[in-house]
């Protein structure tokens, strides 16, 4: 974990409510595609958890949607201003168990997550399915940017106005080695139903610090009780309890 | 630095600056981030004599200046906090650490704090009976003087080091049961544990806490805090160690006026980790800027309106 002060280089919406934010700034302790940062904004007590989307040596992207207060604060900041934030935190995905046909599977702002993973298993010369779900058309972003990584991608809306009609679970191929997941829990739970593989999966809860200090955000797992913010976000599917 | 020191219930502490419990495990989270010896001590995470996982989450909740918990207590029982936390513990941090203990029943604080009081790490006991987050027990104790007042007896009955009772503010006369405390053989109390609160989810029309109601902290209760701090070192001979808000040094000078010996900072931790570090490298600037010599000198040293 480190705390750095990041500089605004870039925040632009995506759909109407989702924005897109890349900041520059100290990135060294970023280790794993997954992980999260935790940013403190003027005003508002505690920091704000949003996963990283990407990240390279001297910058790093977020996309995160307008849902309160501290959002709405974000989505008004312009280039050049800068953000106090806490980066490394949490596990990340582990890419060793990933297999040579991994799918990835992104629900709504579950998306982001995937597309630093998609390109590190894209370069380490995996064949990368991705599944993007979303509620309906206007809703959707990076479908683009996955396929421009090469990755096979499938679209699907609930109200079927763009790609496969349903859900994310409706559009499962029939073969991949091993999954990864990131989006709201209902999904997450359909998505631990109907997969036939090992996998990982991307949790979400209210934190308090983001570093592991404060037990706020705890969970019980069939291996131990875990904080979601330093063993988690990511869980591996063997060991999810899902009645806690 | 010898004008940082103070003494608290017979230890002298480099500075008087504590990180409250549950708002730094069993320290050596932090002990990655900078070396935590700069601290005066700190006060580990809430201990009781079983494992508990806590309350159900959502457990956090933002608020204006500061937040909610409703954490419950989560903690591995005292048997593994001595065999797994406090040997990692010792790696990191050097000086006497404060165990903090909470309990369900009389006999489980003097069960806990019995066994804490014998480990050379710890060297004071600081007996949470202001929990707001657990039912039967926890803030129950600290609520009427007779329960504190018993618990207080019962730990002193099996412990030598200093025992200090954290009282919680959500009391009618928080002066009484502080005072029923040190007759009952207290060596210093310690307050104030969070207030209770609530907020509400207007979409949900939901609270915002699964256990509907929890523990508020943060700069928000500050002002509380200085109050009942004040109120409580008028009242008692014993040392006082002040908490509720605390975020800066000028906080904790603050906080020594009203009456405390040493000042807990909690909340602010989660915010910023360095926060501690940072309020102990800051205080020789602020006591310059306000002709203080020496900490010790300005412990209770508000001067009241009529009497100046």
């Amino acid at each position: 974990m480190k705390q750095s002060i990041f500089t605004i280089i870039e925040n632009t919406p995506l759909t109407r409510d989702v924005m897109r934010m890349v900041l520059e700034g100290d990135t060294s302790a970023i280790t794993a595609s997954g992980q999260f940062v935790n940013i403190q904004l003027e005003g508002q007590f505690l920091r704000r958890p949003i996963s990283v989307c990407d990240y390279d040596d001297q910058a790093l992207t977020i996309i995160y949607k307008v849902v309160g207060k501290g959002t709405a604060q974000m989505q008004a900041m312009v280039p050049g201003e800068q953000l106090d934030i806490l980066t490394g935190l949490g596990n990340g995905y582990d890419l060793s168990c990933a297999g040579d046909h991994p799918l990835l599977i992104g629900g709504g702002v579950g998306v982001p997550p995937m597309y630093n993973l998609a390109k590190k298993l894209v370069k380490m010369g995996e064949k990368v399915s991705v599944i993007l779900g979303f509620n309906t058309k206007s809703e959707i972003f990076y479908e683009e940017e996955f396929k421009a990584l090469g990755c096979d991608v499938t679209v699907t809306t609930v109200d079927g106005s763009h790609g496969v009609k349903g859900f994310v679970t409706n559009a499962l191929p029939d073969t991949y080695s091993h999954f990864y997941t990131c989006g709201p829990e209902p999904m997450l739970k359909a998505v631990y139903k109907a997969t036939t593989t090992s996998g990982q999966m991307s949790f979400e809860e209210r934190m308090g610090c983001g570093f592991g200090a404060c037990m706020g955000c705890s969970c019980k797992t069939l291996t131990g009780y875990k904080r979601i913010c330093k063993e988690g976000p990511v869980m591996r599917k063997e060991e999810i309890a899902w009645n806690n | 630095m010898e004008q940082l020191k103070v003494n608290l219930c017979g230890i002298e502490l480099d500075n008087p600056v504590i990180p409250a419990s549950g708002t730094f495990g069993y320290g050596y989270e932090f002990a990655e981030l900078y070396d935590i010896n700069c601290l005066g001590t700190f006060s580990f995470k809430g201990t009781t004599k079983d494992p508990r996982f806590g309350n159900p989450t959502p457990r956090i909740a933002e608020c204006t200046a500061g937040m909610i918990n409703a954490v419950g207590l989560q903690n591995p029982g005292v048997e593994k906090v001595i065999s797994h936390e406090l040997p990692l513990l010792k790696k990191c941090f050097h000086k006497p650490v404060m165990a903090n203990v909470s309990g369900f029943s009389v006999e489980d604080y003097a069960y806990t704090c019995e066994k804490l009081d014998k480990e050379e790490q710890v060297g004071w006991l600081e007996v949470n009976v202001s929990c707001p987050n657990v039912h039967g027990g926890g803030m129950s104790f600290g609520t009427s003087p007779e329960a504190a007042a018993e618990v207080t007896r019962a730990v002193k009955a099996v412990t030598t080091k200093p025992v200090i009772i954290k009282l919680s503010p959500n009391v009618t006369d928080i002066v009484s049961i502080a005072k029923a405390c040190e007759e009952a053989g207290a060596d210093g109390i310690s307050l104030i544990n969070t207030m209770l609160g609530m907020r509400i989810d207007l979409n949900r029309r939901r609270p915002v806490i699964a256990n509907t109601m929890g523990g508020f902290s943060g700069s928000a209760i500050f002002p509380v805090a200085v109050r009942m701090v004040y109120q409580v070192a008028s009242a008692v001979k014993i040392p006082v160690v002040g908490m509720g808000g605390v975020s800066s040094a000028e906080d904790v000078i603050e906080m020594m006026m009203a009456g405390a010996t040493a000042v807990e900072v909690g909340a602010a931790n989660l915010v910023n980790p360095y926060i501690c570090r940072d309020i102990v490298s800051d205080l020789p600037r602020v006591m310059e800027k306000y002709r203080i010599n020496n900490l010790k000198e300005i412990i209770g040293g508000v001067q009241l309106w009529g009497k100046m």
